[in-house]
């Protein structure tokens, strides 16, 4: 008995100084990787003359001069950048929810096919056809409307979020259908009151990835609108000048532009790891 | 002996859509038309317009209306070093940032697969690149960070050796990449962590009593657990990294000369500085074939996935 307690307490300790040696790992990697946000937010809060110094300077008294400037110009980009995320999002939803249903809970007979469709089309870069969109956005005159980056943005994300909509239907218990039909259930009754509820929380982690990458687009944007449409990347750009200091400028609209993202991604980072994970293998 | 398949790799949950009406085919399919004709409209239509526009001459700034002029974009696409150059570079910047990003993604979901103190924050700093705008990023690493007057990188460096380095001219494909695995890293990591996660501790346990060591266990039972989801980050990975734009463009806008002009940097400057629907759109034409090759490719590894799935 004594000999075990003497053999088990060294090994103990080391497995404590072990561990603590990989927390420590952990954490300078983390900062490392988070470290340009962090000076992008320093940056930003410092005036332009403290932002282009050598040696950087840490110490300086913050102002809030950067993001007046910001604030005061970019109302219509915020405007747009909020209607094409949110719009487009909403359309995934809407066509995203029925398709992944009849890719799963009752199965089109090649539902492989149509999956591998959606996928198959993603794969495919729209970039290769930018300049024959750019002539049929003229002729339908979409060009430089919003209308037009919902649209395009609902294309880019229906593919993902189908398969991950797909994902989470599988995961709602057979008896829980059984019982729905069994009580005569038709189609409609079946999602909306059974599978949707099991479902919500996937549907939130499959609007925030659409969210992201519908907020952060920019090559589309940047082709097909000028200034009606123009989001919130586009106006990133026009804040770095041809000439004289910018940086703290540009650091200032970078933050502004990139913290709604990163707010709602850290509040829902669990929902995100599990959409992620799920829509990934299942 | 392939509907015998088809009939058992369906979900558990699901109802056989053998033996069953036409009436009942249809409404089954009734849900997924909307999609599928949405999806059909507005991605494969600017495709086949491309098609005909890559047999037409069409300048927006010439005066003189499109007209068909046969093969001749086609010779100047394969004629053209331009093309093959960012070709080649798009190949080369997507397997690097995606291969060195699964490296380090592998190794920091082993990171955070431990339990530590701080590990809820470690994992939120960690996912915050994937966040970050693309835009933002690439201005942000662009000036405050590679700036060779004032970035903050060389003040770090500084104490190894290294003097007012001026990271974009330099090192210009190095410095994209760089962004790009920075960026993409977090997604890598949270795809590799919920395979970790999904891990059977048993198992892990038996090699532990069986007197395993921890890196044979891991590479004779983690490693082979976690292949679906490796894959996965891959496919999903270089699907976002080909088009790659953002960083090109807000960094080092493809040069200095053509040295990080990848194709979708290629494409934009032919539709906007040349004025080249028609050539863009060959280039396009030709780019979708070979993405087509590639992406045959991919699918099957896909189709491994879903066997995957069936197996479990």
């Amino acid at each position: 008995m004594t000999a075990m307690t003497a053999r088990v307490g060294p090994r103990r300790g080391r497995d404590v100084s072990k561990q603590a040696g990989w927390a420590v790992l952990a954490w300078v990697v983390a900062i490392a990787f988070f470290l340009p946000v962090l000076w992008m937010v320093i940056t930003a809060f410092k005036p332009e003359s403290a932002a282009e110094t050598w040696p950087p300077k840490f110490a300086f008294s913050p102002t809030l001069s950067q993001f007046r400037l910001v604030f005061s110009g970019m109302g219509p980009y915020f405007t747009h950048s909020a209607i094409a995320t949110i719009g487009s999002t909403i359309l995934v939803l809407l066509l995203g929810v029925p398709a992944a249903y009849a890719l799963s809970v009752q199965p089109v007979k090649r539902w492989r096919d149509g999956l591998f469709f959606f996928i198959s089309t993603k794969m495919l870069p729209i970039v290769a056809a930018i300049g024959p969109l750019y002539v049929i956005a003229l002729r339908a005159h979409l060009l430089d409307s919003i209308w037009l980056l919902i649209i395009l943005y609902t294309a880019m994300n229906l593919p993902l979020a189908v398969w991950m909509i797909r994902s989470f239907m599988l995961e709602v218990p057979g008896e829980l259908l059984e019982a729905a039909r069994l009580d005569g259930a038709g189609r409609i009754r079946e999602i909306g009151s059974v599978i949707m509820p099991v479902i919500a929380p996937g549907l939130v982690s499959t609007a925030l990835i659409c969210v992201i990458f519908a907020w952060n687009e920019l090559f589309l944007a940047i082709n097909l609108t000028v200034t009606n449409a123009a989001t919130m990347p586009m106006f990133l750009i026009s804040s770095v000048p041809q000439e004289g200091l910018y940086i703290a400028h540009l650091s200032a609209a970078a933050t502004v532009a990139s913290v709604p993202v990163i707010v709602v991604g850290w509040i829902a980072q669990r929902s995100l790891v599990r959409g992620l994970a799920m829509g990934a293998i299942k | 002996m392939t509907v015998l398949q088809e009939a058992e790799a369906l979900p558990k949950t699901a109802v056989r859509p053998r033996g069953i009406s036409r009436q009942e085919r249809w409404l089954r399919r009734l849900p997924l038309l909307p999609a599928l004709i949405y999806i059909i409209v507005v991605t494969q239509i600017p495709f086949v317009v491309t098609l005909w526009y890559s047999f037409q001459s069409y300048f927006w700034n010439a005066p003189v209306p499109a007209h068909f002029t046969g093969f001749s974009n086609y010779a100047s696409v394969f004629t053209n070093a331009g093309f093959r150059g960012s070709l080649v570079r798009s190949v080369v910047m997507t397997a690097a940032a995606v291969i060195i990003a699964m490296i380090l993604g592998v190794a920091l979901a082993v990171l955070l697969d431990r339990k530590f103190f701080g590990r809820g924050i470690v994992r939120t700093l960690i996912i915050t690149p994937f966040l970050v705008m693309p835009a933002a990023a690439a201005l942000v690493w662009a000036s405050p960070m590679l700036d060779p007057n004032f970035g903050l990188m060389n003040y770090l460096l500084a104490p190894f050796g290294v003097h007012h380095e001026a990271w974009l001219s330099v090192f210009p494909l190095e410095s994209v990449i760089a962004v790009m695995v920075w960026q993409w890293t977090p997604f890598m990591t949270l795809i590799v962590l919920a395979g970790l996660q999904s891990q059977p501790s048993e198992t892990l346990e038996a090699a532990k009593v069986d007197g395993a060591s921890a890196f044979g266990t891991f590479r004779e039972l983690t490693l082979p657990h976690l292949r679906p989801y490796i894959e996965l980050g891959i496919l999903l990975g270089s699907i976002y990294l080909v088009n790659t734009f953002d960083a090109v463009r807000l960094m080092t806008n493809g040069g200095p000369g053509t040295s990080t002009t990848n194709l979708p940097f290629y494409l934009y400057q032919q539709v906007n500085y040349a004025f080249d629907v028609g050539g863009a759109a060959a280039t396009g034409v030709v780019t979708v074939v070979l993405t087509i090759i590639v992406a045959t490719l991919a699918l099957r590894m896909f189709a491994r996935v879903f066997q995957f799935e069936e197996a479990r």
